[in-house]
């Protein structure tokens, strides 16, 4: 049994590794000026973690092969324990893990722990049950005045928008978010109802839209194309097609796009919309 | 110890009636056996819950007939909806967090073995430990109506005259918001979604009611271990389950009183028209909420993960004591690095309450305390490790002898490693950018918590079932569920993590919406018939468990030449465990193998004339100093 045992957890623990090594499901390509940097942080951990499981693994397959009962064997070994070998392995361990945990934190500093840099466009993204509004500034780059009360799905003013406020009249409100390429973007993340989550897998980026923060983000997308964006927060019945896409877009295009009153943007998005494709996976 | 130098003093005579020996029994072994049974009940919902679930991923559509009969309005056709699964995957959390890994592990097996492994005659407070028992079950009562109240009309129509938010039959079999409940998801009533109604208040009142019953558990498991030690059990020479035991009692003691107070204050949301967790202007399903305002989504998220993180050590530090126990046992050597082993206990405890913001990262939380709650994550890896090494160390050189308990405790080794190292990626705040919300968090809670925990337990069930009745599990029985399990698990569980890296979200009722998830099918498909076959081959361990019960072979005292007090007396144990003898300790607990001794283990209650070979106990380094304490 010991044999088998140990022979069973080694075969287990080449199946796993396999699974990581194979390269069959991976990340999707990166997208932003930051993915890259997660990747090789996701690279260096997942080496780490696979040594580390490797080694436990192999260890205890065989600990179990080696040390089964047979019966012209001795006694057991007594011992109870090494003071030397524990102060190692907690030393060890300690130095890899915080080290590791400290590298972790190099990408979400950069992001994270610094306003977007200056030049960034400002996009509001106002998440709903079970829909995304995206608001653009229009010409004049100032959002219009936005209030709870003037929500009204059925006359489709998604985000509460103030026509009153002369700010307001150029400002677009569509379904789709478009980005520039290459050119940082800042998100400002909000919620009408539950809590929601951004998440386009390509961008490496994940963020919770919650009801009541305005929380700002920012990233850059560095490659041209259309991708899905998903809800990664349960929100309710219908999350699992809480679906919009991202376009990333040529500055020309983009800069073409936004200056548009919100008809024209909504036809001109839709003929971008139609000209890019999804990435083949 | 006062207490065991006059044991009358905790003594009460064995009740006669049916009533008082087995229902509202103050014997803790009776309520042991109790938790037990209440977990191999709710195990069986949560089961059925995840291959229904399995199902609908893999077979979007299939036809169901006995859905169609129990749950018209949720499986319309017998197909079930998008909601209904929700409340599946609402309902298998709960269940399963609760009413299995925190009431097997602790309630039962700690209930039962802790007094008779410390040398007392029952817990501290008999009546308290009753109590919590029954409030438990009352607790699983609520949650099963909770199923009913959503899912059949008729019910659902009762519990709606409860009042405006306690409307139910809305088709689900509970709330659709997960285990964690986020507001103001969970917080809006009805308005934000089928099962949201009298689904979420059911739910908060079970959970509330579950909250009370492991605070009196806890109370009594710490006031039992450190009043109730008999004559030379000290703290050093007691088994790493009571200290698993303990430390866990330390744990609820501290997390469940932040969990009630936040679902009281989630109640009053919804009843009472407080704001604690709902902001003003919210605009839900066409029209604006009303007379809510200055209330934080976030707040709830701190308080559920104050108490939710500890959660997790609750449900595996119980198999974490239990392996080491049951490794020892059949290894024929004594725990390496006892007092490290202790020391890692307390560590992964105490760390444990200052991690849980990793759960928030993307919260919307301050990103500099994402950066805090990461660093000292990582370090909780530190004392796992050090558990996993000594683990290894003990089976270095041992003599092992795999019975079916040994099987299932190395297995929870492995499995520990498989699930815990994932944590050292997920912890990251860089990594969990991608992997939030992922299959790749599914994956590693559920191998780590969900997984090993359970392994922990099985292992115990067949270690300790000949004790508890006296009979011994069939082996051969035994051995069939622990391969097909073990390999059925892994299969489950790693391709969760390949799911994880295609970016496959959590809570999904479909991933026919996306393209980025159509190279997912086959692991989807792989994962399904995994599940079913494990979950079958259970039947397997519940015809064991009962049918051992009485046609099993008749074990001994000490049927796996033990150490600890439960070994010393009948199986299964009186009354009152050691029938007024009050036992004397004399060794460490994990006596194996000492050299010169007659027998290739000392019992605790040897006296020290007879077994020589402890004086060497001292000397061969970490845990003997222990022992000799």
């Amino acid at each position: 049994m010991g044999r088998l045992l140990g022979i069973a957890i080694w075969l287990i623990t080449i199946a796993s590794v396999w699974m990581f090594l194979s390269g069959k499901w991976w990340f999707p390509a990166s997208i932003s000026e930051h993915g890259p940097r997660v990747d090789s942080q996701f690279t260096i951990t997942i080496i780490v973690v696979g040594i580390a499981f490797t080694a436990a693994q192999v260890g205890l397959g065989w600990v179990v092969f080696k040390f089964r009962d047979n019966a012209d064997k001795q006694r057991a070994t007594y011992s109870h324990g090494n003071n030397r070998l524990e102060v190692i392995w907690t030393v060890v361990t300690a130095v890899i893990f915080i080290s590791l945990a400290i590298m972790g934190q190099r990408v979400w500093a950069s992001l994270h722990l610094h306003s977007a840099p200056p030049g960034s466009y400002q996009i509001e993204v106002v998440a709903q049950q079970f829909s995304w509004n995206f608001h653009y500034p229009g010409k004049d780059n100032v959002f219009g005045k936005t209030d709870p009360n003037l929500i009204d799905d059925s006359s489709l003013n998604f985000v509460g928008l103030d026509d009153s406020d002369p700010n307001a009249k150029d400002d677009s409100v569509v379904s789709t978010l478009a980005v520039p390429v290459n050119r940082p973007v800042e998100l400002i993340l909000r919620s009408k109802d539950v809590t929601h989550s951004f998440f386009v897998p390509q961008l490496r980026f994940k963020q919770d839209l919650v009801p009541g923060m305005g929380i700002h983000v920012h990233f850059t997308a560095t490659k041209i194309g259309k991708y899905e964006l998903a809800c990664a927060e349960l929100c309710g019945m219908n999350h699992y097609k809480m679906k919009s896409y991202m376009l990333v877009l040529p500055q020309n295009e983009f800069d073409e796009l936004v200056a548009l009153p919100q008809d024209k943007f909504q036809t001109k998005k839709d003929e971008l919309f139609n000209k890019y494709q999804l990435p083949t996976y | 110890m006062a207490e065991a130098t006059h044991p009358e003093v905790h003594r009460h005579p064995a009740p006669t009636g049916f009533i008082r020996k087995y229902i509202f029994s103050l014997d803790h072994k009776v309520i042991g056996i109790q938790y037990i049974l209440l977990a191999l009940s709710a195990v069986v919902v949560g089961m059925i819950m995840s291959v229904l679930m399995r199902v609908n991923l893999s077979w979007p559509g299939t036809h169901l007939k006995i859905m169609e009969t129990l749950f018209p309005q949720g499986a319309p056709g017998g197909v079930m909806t998008p909601e209904f699964y929700l409340s599946l995957v609402t309902m298998h959390g709960t269940i399963m967090v609760f009413f299995v890994l925190t009431t097997a592990p602790q309630g039962g097996f700690g209930n039962y073995f802790l007094p008779i492994q410390i040398g007392a005659d029952d817990m501290a407070f008999p009546v308290l430990n009753m109590m919590s028992f029954w409030v438990t079950f009352v607790g699983f009562l609520v949650l099963l109506l909770a199923i009913f109240a959503e899912g059949n009309a008729t019910v659902g129509g009762w519990i709606s005259k409860l009042g405006e938010s306690f409307a139910g039959g809305s088709g689900t079999v509970g709330p659709i918001g997960g285990w964690t409940g986020y507001p103001p998801l969970s917080a809006l009533g009805k308005i934000a979604g089928p099962g949201q109604g009298a689904g979420v208040n059911l739910w908060i009142i079970s959970i509330a009611i579950f909250c009370v019953g492991s605070l009196l558990g806890a109370l009594n498991f710490i006031t039992t271990l450190l009043n109730m030690r008999t004559r030379g059990m000290s703290l050093m020479r007691m088994p790493l389950t009571c200290w698993a035991w303990f430390t866990t009692a330390i744990l609820a003691l501290l997390s469940f009183p932040v969990l009630l107070g936040g679902g009281i204050l989630l109640l009053l949301d919804r009843i009472a028209g407080t704001s604690f967790f709902i902001p003003g202007g919210l605009y839900v399903s066409g029209s604006t909420v009303p007379l809510h305002n200055g209330g934080s989504p976030l707040l709830w998220q701190h308080l559920f993960w104050f108490f939710g993180h500890p959660e997790v050590y609750i449900a595996i530090l119980p198999g974490m004591g239990a392996t080491s126990h049951i490794l020892s046992t059949f290894a024929r050597k004594p725990v390496f690095g006892y007092r490290a082993m202790v020391f890692a206990i307390f560590a992964i405890g105490g760390l444990g309450f200052f991690v849980w913001g990793h759960h928030m990262f993307i919260s919307g939380m301050s990103p500099y305390s994402a950066v805090a709650f990461s660093i000292l994550t990582l370090s909780i890896g530190v004392p796992s490790a050090i558990k996993t090494f000594n683990w290894l160390g003990t089976l270095w050189g041992a003599k092992i002898r795999f019975t079916t308990p040994m099987l299932f405790a190395i297995g929870f080794v492995s499995l520990f490693v498989a699930g815990g190292i994932t944590g050292l990626v997920l912890g990251q705040t860089s990594l969990d950018f991608f992997f939030h919300d992922t299959y790749f968090v599914t994956a590693h809670f559920h191998l780590v918590m969900g997984v090993a925990s359970i392994f922990g337990m099985f292992a115990a069930t067949y270690f300790w079932f000949p004790k508890m009745f006296g009979r011994m599990m069939n082996e051969s029985l035994g051995k069939f569920h622990f391969w097909i399990t073990f390999l059925g698990v892994y299969a489950i569980f790693v391709p969760f993590h390949a799911m994880g890296l295609l970016g496959m979200p959590r809570r999904y009722a479909s991933f026919g919406e996306y393209e980025f998830l159509k190279n997912s099918h086959s692991l989807v498909l792989f994962v399904t018939i995994a599940a079913i076959i494990t979950v079958a081959v259970q039947v397997v361990f519940y015809f064991n468990f009962f049918w051992s019960m009485f046609k099993g072979k008749v074990a001994g005292d000490n049927p796996w030449e033990a150490t600890t007090l439960e070994w010393t007396i009948p199986s299964p144990p009186p009354h009152d465990n050691f029938a007024g003898v009050v036992p004397v300790v004399y060794h460490g607990a994990y006596e194996f193998s000492v050299p010169g001794a007659p027998n290739d283990f000392i019992m605790q209650t040897e006296p020290e004339g007879v077994a020589l070979g402890a004086e060497l106990g001292g000397a061969s380094g970490n845990g003997g100093n222990g022992h000799k304490a």
